[in-house]
């Protein structure tokens, strides 16, 4: 791995460094053709397995393995995630992620919902960084449509996406200890994330499922007094993220647990198209900002951290190094953020402001048809990615032409990572499993969507 | 030796006082383990920038009852896959050795005395006693001549509850949490039994109450270095925490009730006043081995007589204020500490603290057959001592050496049988 760029943050002592991903890509397409640990998946119907749960062997009376059902209800399975395990003991010999219990369709409720409700619906989707939904809808819609948003929107976007990426990454923080046993790290994380999302708070109304960022800008100005919000948020962080070093990063118990745990190899995360801290845990620098980049990230500087091992820990110090990379980034917003409007004066798609409705018939009638009827999207099919703390979060929609699109589909980041959980399980033990699981952070509302 | 109450001849009075003391002693570590229980809750609340209970009773300290009041209320429910006995019994087996350990545990007494018998080291009147209905007494339930193996004995025996609650739950998260108990105590046991050793060694004594006379010998706080935790050389006294918490199940080797990995542990499928049972039994034993290291190590109610108050009330006094450093000291582990991996456990277990505490009592050993001046190595006791120290530190450091190549060797041999290489050690990535 080849380390380019200044200020590698250093300071945890770890192995996170930035670099450029040429080598280790290259190598790595050579050799998709197979995986190591094939073998680690456990290819049983639930119904079979629902039989074994009773306490029997695999295999009968001379089995060595038993069958044990991890979820949907257990505590460290993120929600309803359920993983089917075949036990040698402690030791995980295959398993099987099963997943559903919490689909709702939204998807499907896409068709049906014009393209003014889309982020309402996708914004549940993924609900510890639900402005990362929104965003990818609406970039793609802004495609089909090809509109231009102004300036002052797409800044405020960065905005709140960076300050949704370190509010998930607390949320992970406060979850990975949590699953570890340092309990009071839930406390602490969850702490942080609260301020944050008292700042969405004020600027979108809601903590989360926002509805904030729309086709063709956002929903509403930053309100009075946000940069001082926002320094202060930028304030309070970097000592705290030092706590969590204390408490987690330097700790020696901590750095067993994670070290060595969940090695994934960069071919295989490759072969299972993960994305995001996973597969730069590997050592590709692969982050979307930087390689597909959106917005205006080509305008701001950040390093793309990577890992050395792949295993749980260097995603760990991925995650919290990121934290204060996005503080750099938001930084920089800061300083750089226009004025202007916050959202395209195009009257196509933007209702009229609420003043003149008061004045002309003509933009009431306006005011209601765009939220009754919505507007015409040109035929045509769309896919745009963007970098959610998951991984590449792709919003595909296909127009008919009409005011609704005639397929939404999310390509979720937790959804495609999870299929890495066998690979990675096999052979380890049940401690181990939870900070695997707990390490890729799967978000299961956008799992199962 | 033992309880000068019971040295003539027993009569109706004496068994009074015994089962007096026993049903005291009952009530008070209820009433600890009630405050314990709060205790730990709010501490840890505090460190976790949280109120905690506050709402039960002032400052919530009634919470403990109102929740044991529920669960007595509870639905008891027995799951249909139990083997029903061995369920039932369970709780008891984890509950009464709780309660039995504390019993040799001396929690006042005045013993600033001081007064030393220089031949045998111990104090020649009897300190720590008490007068009660014109009879003369230790604050203790028992003074077992067997004393600590008592103690030893009662933890290995509490042991059993955890593992057949989980071996008749019926149920696989339970299962391996027995699994899981055995095997960590059984690791556990030999480095505690070999700290404890350390100890008896200096003290010449199992009784507990020896134990404390010889540290508080030096009488006062001007004593505090005749306290084992220094006369020892501090080594067991870290082992024994280390290996007590383990043995407590208590964070960060609460791997036995292990939330995140096997939900509730071993008491997945209890519920109402068994749980409660478990629960209780739990916090007692944090008390207990608690009180244990402070008898143990730290001179027990050892300390200064201040007046005011009457001098065996002092007693219970430091021993208090030392029991409760110690308890604040677990629940700051487990606001602290992740927790250990089973093998992780193991490997501390049994690859660290087993063979230093072995090689630790080995030197105390030779150090203290060095000073009864058999040996003529050199002139004086101190240069015999010093020969000792140098041969014994020589001994332990090859033999620590050994242990080590054999344990690289057998890795390595292991991972070749398995087709596997051995994984370099981490190196960190400076910075740039």
């Amino acid at each position: 791995m080849t380390v380019t760029s200044g200020q590698t943050d250093g300071q945890v002592g770890n192995n996170v460094q930035s670099g450029s991903a040429a080598t280790g890509e290259e190598e790595a397409v050579g050799q998709l053709h197979h995986l190591p640990r094939r073998d680690s998946v456990l290819r049983m119907s639930e119904v079979r397995a629902a039989e074994l749960a009773d306490g029997e062997l695999l295999d009968g009376e001379n089995s060595q393995t038993m069958m044990m059902n991890m979820g949907p209800v257990h505590p460290s399975t993120h929600g309803v995630l359920r993983l089917m395990l075949e036990l040698d003991g402690e030791t995980v010999v295959r398993s099987k992620p099963v997943i559903g219990y919490l689909h709702t369709g939204m998807e499907k409720t896409g068709e049906d919902l014009t393209y003014l409700q889309g982020p309402t619906n996708v914004t549940r989707m993924d609900y510890a960084s639900p402005l990362f939904s929104e965003l990818a809808f609406s970039l793609a819609v802004e495609k089909l449509i090809e509109l231009e948003i102004p300036a002052r929107a797409t800044w405020i976007r960065m905005l709140m996406t960076e300050l949704n990426r370190i509010s998930s990454n607390l949320l992970f923080m406060a979850t990975n200890g949590m699953d570890l046993g340092a309990v009071s790290m839930m406390i602490y994380g969850w702490r942080e994330r609260e301020e944050v999302l008292r700042f969405f708070q004020k600027v979108t109304g809601l903590r989360m499922n926002h509805n904030y960022i729309r086709p063709g800008g956002v929903a509403a100005d930053l309100p009075e007094g946000w940069r001082a919000d926002v320094l202060g948020l930028l304030e309070m962080l970097p000592p705290r993220l030092e706590e969590y070093d204390v408490l987690m990063t330097g700790q020696p118990i901590w750095r067993d647990r994670l070290q060595g745990v969940g090695v994934l190899s960069p071919q295989e995360a490759l072969a299972l198209s993960t994305t995001g801290p996973i597969l730069r845990s590997t050592g590709i620098a692969w982050d979307l900002r930087r390689d597909m980049p959106y917005l205006a990230y080509p305008e701001v500087e950040f390093d793309v951290l990577v890992g050395t091992y792949g295993d749980c820990y260097d995603r760990y110090a991925i995650r919290l190094n990121e934290i204060r990379q996005s503080i750099g980034i938001i930084h920089q917003i800061l300083e750089l953020m226009p004025s202007g409007d916050y959202r395209a004066q195009d009257s196509k798609v933007t209702p009229p402001p609420r003043a003149r409705i008061d004045e002309s018939m003509e933009a009431l009638i306006h005011h209601f048809k765009i939220f009754t009827e919505g507007f015409k999207v040109p035929e045509g099919e769309v896919y745009v990615a963007i970098e959610s703390p998951r991984g590449e979060l792709g919003c595909y929609i296909v127009s008919d032409g009409g005011p609704k699109p005639y397929r939404m589909h999310i390509r979720g980041p937790s959804f495609v990572n999870l299929q890495t959980m066998s690979h990675m399980l096999a052979g380890s033990s049940i401690a181990d499993a939870v900070a695997i699981i707990s390490t890729v952070d799967p978000i299961l509302g956008e799992v199962d969507r | 030796m033992g309880d000068p109450y019971l040295q003539n001849e027993v009569d109706i009075g004496d068994v009074g006082l015994a089962v007096g003391k026993a049903v005291v002693a009952f009530t008070v570590l209820l009433v600890a383990v009630m405050l314990m229980v709060w205790f730990e809750r709010k501490v840890v609340s505090r460190l976790q920038n949280r109120i905690g209970p506050n709402v039960a009773g002032p400052f919530g300290l009634l919470q403990t009852l109102a929740d044991g009041l529920k669960l007595f209320f509870k639905e008891d429910i027995i799951p249909t896959n139990s083997d029903r006995f061995v369920f039932k019994l369970a709780p008891y087996l984890s509950l009464v050795p709780a309660f039995l350990t504390f019993a040799v545990i001396p929690v006042a007494g005045d013993f600033s005395g001081g007064q030393v018998d220089a031949a045998t080291g111990l104090p020649l009147e009897r300190p720590g006693t008490v007068t009660i209905f014109g009879r003369e007494t230790f604050v203790q339930v028992a003074d077992v001549p067997v004393g600590i193996l008592f103690f030893l004995a009662m933890s290995s025996l509490a042991v059993y509850g955890i593992m057949l609650a989980g071996w008749s739950s019926g149920s696989k998260y339970p299962l391996l949490a027995s699994v899981r108990a055995s095997a960590q105590a059984i690791s556990y046991e030999a480095a505690l039994g070999l700290s404890l050793a350390a100890v008896l060694l200096v003290s010449g004594s199992l009784s507990t109450i020896d134990i404390v006379n010889t540290q508080a010998a030096g009488g006062g706080f001007g004593g505090f270095t005749r306290w084992n935790f220094i006369v020892t050389g501090f080594v067991p006294f870290i082992v024994f925490v280390i290996a007590g918490t383990a043995e407590l199940n208590r964070p960060p080797f609460d791997l036995v009730e292990a939330e995140q990995e096997i939900v509730g542990g071993f008491h997945t499928e209890y519920s109402s006043i068994r749980f409660a049972m478990f629960f209780l039994a739990e916090f007692m034993n944090t008390v207990t081995m608690g009180a244990l290291i402070v008898t143990l190590f730290f001179g027990g109610p050892a300390g200064p007589n201040l007046g005011i108050l009457p001098g065996w009330l002092w007693g219970f006094v430091w021993f208090f204020s030392k029991l409760l450093f110690f308890l604040f000291m677990f629940v700051w582990f487990r606001a602290t500490l992740p927790r250990l991996r089973y093998d992780q456990l193991m490997n501390l277990g049994w690859k660290l603290l087993i063979p230093i505490s072995l090689g630790w009592l080995l030197l105390l050993a030779g150090i203290r057959f060095a000073r009864t001046d058999e040996l003529d190595f050199a002139d004086s006791a101190i240069g015999n001592t010093a020969i000792v120290m140098l041969v014994g530190v020589a001994g332990l450091m090859v033999g620590g050496l050994l242990l080590s190549m054999a344990a690289r060797a057998a890795r390595t041999d292991r991972l070749e049988n398995e087709g596997l290489v051995a994984v370099p050690t981490r190196v960190l990535v400076e910075e740039e």
